[in-house]
């Protein structure tokens, strides 16, 4: 495999793990913060030199140079490729953006150390491809909320219960995939438990309450850090996708389409803010299992394409509303707060991500959007318009809860509440991004497309063995296959050049 | 430089114009440095005069040339070409839409200039001019779409700017409300033009309107679809436009939007936002031409609309309101007119009314003290008689109709009691169930937020 010209990815986890270290002799919580936020911005400086060297080698897959990690575990145990190279900078960039609008009053109630040992975790899961380490650091990333949840004297049973049959349902997955040996022929019960496990670290319905307890018990920064980069999406792909035949796909698609309608629904009924963000955010979620599970070129493109939006647009979004949170407490939506006065740089961001976040024009989720709405169409016809309902009531709930927040009523206040500098900065560059790429889609689809049909190729191996009883293929898959050997062709001839340069704009 | 170039750059311009505006107005007040109700009122000028400018330049040329379609291609926005999936950026001046957008910045600016007046020293001066830019390049957007992504873009900003405009009073709950009730229905309208959108990408293989309607130039193009398709297709449309141009049973949010300024209320739900369902349907009435039964439905929908609002503006006792339902009463006589086939006069229908209603909601404020010092003057009210049909009714009857027309048609109340509150009882319903489960897992209560009061201190109140 070819290699990136420095070790991005090894430097990219061992710095927030060395943060630790050096935030270990500290006491002023200031101090902490403000090292912290210098060991996040190195990090995401080391994920954008990973993926702007990866850019740079045309190459679909690469690894450390000198790769230590790779050496001592004797296998190519860290890569970045096109699905990956986007999310790792979009994750460490996530973490910055919590560090840095984290306000005095929240210093000592969110733990930088944990933020920091989590990051190193979750950029080692995006960087790793080997499905026994993937399922350890997924097990791994659940212990720092947990020791939060322990810490703040919160009830543990519930996270602990769900995190725990996730965990083992997807180590069991594996073992049957991995015991079974071919590809393709993986055990139903094998395949039935790795299922269950994605379902569950997804939040994918009915497996979603340990979402909202934890939204409900930790600190709102980590729960937003703990579940805003969709782990269990990347693990659905990694673990499923490459085994999983056609009917196992299709049917955790249409579980996720369910999901993603009903928590809409169960946002607009919410009464408090951080219950309603996590259904909003599970909304979203699910309609990314559903893009990935499609396994269609078009709906992988936009599935792609959402994850990073949801990202960025409900990353934001979540920030907004803890920064409100900082101010007032836990925000009820059982009546007006009417804070626009106050904070009219929070409202109209709160407004532009959460807008963001279902695809409207201009942002960049619109693009992804609408092509995830395509796959879906194509795979179901009328099921598929079930992702479109999911969206406008997203799209209500969002403006109702602006209107709860920011209107309806005169806010008097003795001191002043509008927004800190650190919590601008924030807010200006989240924008910058979802209007850059809202405004400029074409090098993100682009990129997302060639992600896209790299997993397509994944699965070609499954060829007849997809469907348990070898029926003939469906459409959509009939599509996967034009596509992988319109694919085939194009990689016969050298990649000089990325995908978006191949692209006519006559 | 070519006559077709000078065409491509000065149509892009007439965007170009409004989108700036928009970017200037929108970043500033970003990033917290509000810019002065001068310069606003400047740049609200220079960008609706040089874009009507713009768009007058080209008619004029199209005149000249005898050019009645002139595309302005700005290329493909996204493309993957091997699956055959394009955003085509793409604006078309014809018959339909040069008339459309003029009409668009003639009355966007004339409110412009009202407002700069109206609101001047008011709090939320800035806040309005966001939104009308944000309107503006909707509808200029719109006007102009050449593939229906296109027009969504366009759909999709008049329906936030017109939903947060409706709530720019928003210290007190009841424009805010409306506000939401506004933003729902037009989610609803665009949840169904994004499905059009889809199954016209599947059924054509693009969402060009060239595409749609054949080679022709508006109105002689002739949809390249099957009656069942163009049926399909075309119902989404409608209730896509029965949404946006409150047409029965959505006609309840067009009293509510009215809870926005004057300025506002005036130029989006009296003249160009009313009408934007109409339009619609006038640039795929092609579709309609191919399906009697799609027709049917138009024509019956329009019926029933102008019935209904004609009924009810006579019994409201603000004016506004009964402004708000006589332009519904014209805009259901015009999609009648639409589903008849009489394009043209649809499309004049729209630009006089449209600019007689802006006079009408403009004068409003000030009729109302005429009228008041004129009933000063006689010492009493002044005459009203009623229609000599009325007479010929029973008097239960005309009870009926009174009471039924003073609620509205219960249209309201209709779609609330029938579709969204059992919809929202089933949610609570769910999350009652997931309390329940979450607390015995946890073998207690599960949920802090249960515990948030409703009116808490607030962190200055602590420190």
């Amino acid at each position: 495999m070819i290699e990136l010209h420095l070790p991005w990815l090894e430097c990219a986890i061992l710095l927030p793990l060395l943060g630790v270290a050096w935030l270990a002799g500290t006491r002023d919580a200031d101090r902490i913060r403000r090292r912290c936020i210098a060991v996040t911005s190195l990090t995401l400086l080391c994920t954008v030199g990973a993926w702007q060297d990866f850019a740079t080698l045309h190459q679909f897959e690469a690894h450390d140079r000198w790769d230590v990690v790779s050496r001592l575990l004797g296998d190519e145990v860290l890569i970045i490729d096109e699905l990956s190279a986007p999310l790792l900078p979009l994750s460490a960039l996530l973490y910055l953006m919590t560090t840095v609008a984290t306000l005095r009053t929240k210093v000592r109630r969110f733990s930088f150390g944990r933020a920091l040992v989590s990051e190193s975790i979750l950029l080692a899961t995006l960087s790793c491809r080997s499905p026994w380490l993937l399922v350890t650091l997924l097990a791994a990333s659940t212990i720092p909320p947990w020791f939060e949840l322990k810490e703040r004297r919160r009830p543990t049973r519930v996270y602990v219960l769900y995190m725990g049959v996730s965990v083992f349902a997807l180590a069991l997955g594996c073992l049957s995939v991995k015991l079974d040996g071919i590809a393709g022929t993986a055990p139903a019960w094998g395949l039935a438990l790795m299922i269950v496990g994605i379902l569950i670290r997804s939040g994918i319905a009915p497996f979603h309450c340990w979402m909202t307890d934890l939204f409900e018990h930790a600190s709102f920064g980590s729960a937003l850090l703990f579940v805003t980069p969709i782990p269990g999406a990347y693990a659905a792909i990694r673990l499923l996708l490459p085994v999983a035949p056609d009917w196992a796909l299709q049917s955790l698609a249409l579980i996720s389409l369910v999901t993603a309608v009903y928590a809409s629904g169960m946002a607009l009924v919410q009464r408090e803010a951080r219950r309603f963000f996590c259904y909003l955010f599970l909304s979203h979620s699910a309609l990314v299992l559903v893009g990935l599970e499609i396994a269609t070129p078009v709906g992988l493109t936009g599935a792609l394409s959402v994850w990073l939006s949801v990202g960025l647009a409900l990353g934001g979004f979540g920030l907004t509303l803890r920064s409100i949170e900082a101010r007032t407490g836990r925000i009820t939506l059982t009546d007006y707060h009417g804070l626009y006065e106050h904070t009219p740089t929070l409202a109209a961001f709160f407004l532009l991500t959460g807008l963001a976040s279902v695809g409207f024009p201009g942002t960049f989720g619109f693009v992804g959007t609408e092509l995830l709405v395509d796959g879906a169409v194509q795979e179901w016809s009328f099921l598929g318009m079930a992702v479109v309902a999911a969206a406008a009531l997203n799209g209500i709930a969002v403006v109702q809860t602006y209107f709860q927040l920011f209107t309806g009523t005169v806010h008097v206040t003795s001191i002043p509440l509008r927004g800190r500098l650190p919590e601008r900065l924030a807010v200006m560059g989240l924008a910058l991004l979802i209007l850059g790429g809202g405004l400029f889609p074409q090098p993100g689809i682009a990129s997302r497309y060639h992600a896209a049909m790299q997993l397509v190729r994944a699965r070609e191996h499954l060829g007849p063995a997809r469907s348990p009883q070898n029926d003939d293929r469906s459409p959509a898959t009939a599509g996967i296959d034009a596509a992988s050997a319109a694919l085939n062709e194009s990689i016969a001839l050298p990649l000089t050049v990325r995908s978006s340069h191949h692209v006519s704009t006559d | 430089m070519s006559v077709d170039q000078f065409l491509t750059t000065v149509g892009a311009g007439v965007v170009i114009a409004p989108s700036l505006l928009l970017l200037i107005l929108g970043i500033t007040s970003l990033v917290g440095h509000p810019l002065s109700e001068r310069t606003i009122g400047r740049l609200t000028q220079i960008a609706t005069v040089t874009g009507l400018i713009g768009a007058v330049v080209i008619l004029v040329l199209m005149l000249v040339l005898g050019t009645r379609h002139v595309p302005v291609e700005l290329g493909n926005w996204v493309v993957i070409p091997e699956q055959h999936f394009h955003f085509h950026l793409k604006f078309v001046f014809d018959r339909l839409s040069v008339p459309f957008v003029i009409l668009s910045f003639i009355l966007c600016g004339t409110i412009g200039a009202f407002a700069n007046v109206y609101l001047h020293r008011e709090v939320g001066y800035r806040r309005f001019f966001v939104f009308y830019a944000m309107f503006l390049l909707g509808m200029v957007v719109s006007s102009l779409a050449g593939t229906i992504e296109t027009l969504f873009a366009g759909w999709e900003l008049v329906g936030l700017s017109s939903a947060l405009l409706v709530a720019f009073f928003h210290e007190r709950p009841s424009p805010v409300r409306n506000g939401l009730r506004v933003w729902s229905v037009y989610r609803i309208a665009d949840a169904a033009f994004l499905l059009a959108a889809v199954a016209m990408h599947h059924q054509t293989g693009a969402g060009d309107f060239e595409v749609l309607m054949g080679s022709g130039p508006w109105p002689h193009g002739v949809a390249e679809l099957s009656a069942q398709q163009a049926l399909f297709v075309g119902t989404l449309l409608l209730v896509a436009a029965a949404g946006k141009s409150a047409l029965v049973p959505f006609s309840g949010w067009l009293p509510r939007a009215m809870e926005g300024p004057t300025p506002s209320s005036a130029v989006f739900y009296g003249a160009l936002s009313v009408h934007l369902g109409a339009y619609m349907l006038l640039r795929v009435s092609p579709i309609l031409a191919l399906s009697p039964v799609l027709s049917g439905l138009v024509i019956l929908l329009g019926l029933i609309t102008a019935g209904f609002a004609a009924m009810t503006a006579r019994v409201q006792t603000d004016i506004k309101t009964a402004l708000a339902f006589a332009s519904l009463t014209q805009v259901g006589i015009i999609v009648v007119e639409i589903g008849l086939g009489l394009r043209y006069l649809a499309l004049a229908h729209i630009v006089g009314h449209a600019c007689l209603r802006t006079l009408q909601l403009l004068r409003a404020p000030s009729l109302l003290h005429d009228y008041h010092a004129l009933e000063n003057a006689i010492g009493s009210h002044l005459p009203r008689t009623s229609s000599p049909w009325a007479k010929l009714l029973p008097r239960d009857v005309r009870d009926w109709f009174y009471r039924l027309s003073l609620e509205r048609g219960y249209l309201d109340a209709l779609l609330v009691d029938s579709m969204v509150r059992p919809i929202l009882n089933v949610f609570r319903w769910c999350d009652g169930i997931e309390r329940r489960w979450t607390d015995w897992l946890a073998g207690g209560e599960s949920r802090e937020s249960d515990r948030v009061p409703a009116h808490h201190d607030t962190l200055e109140e602590l420190v």
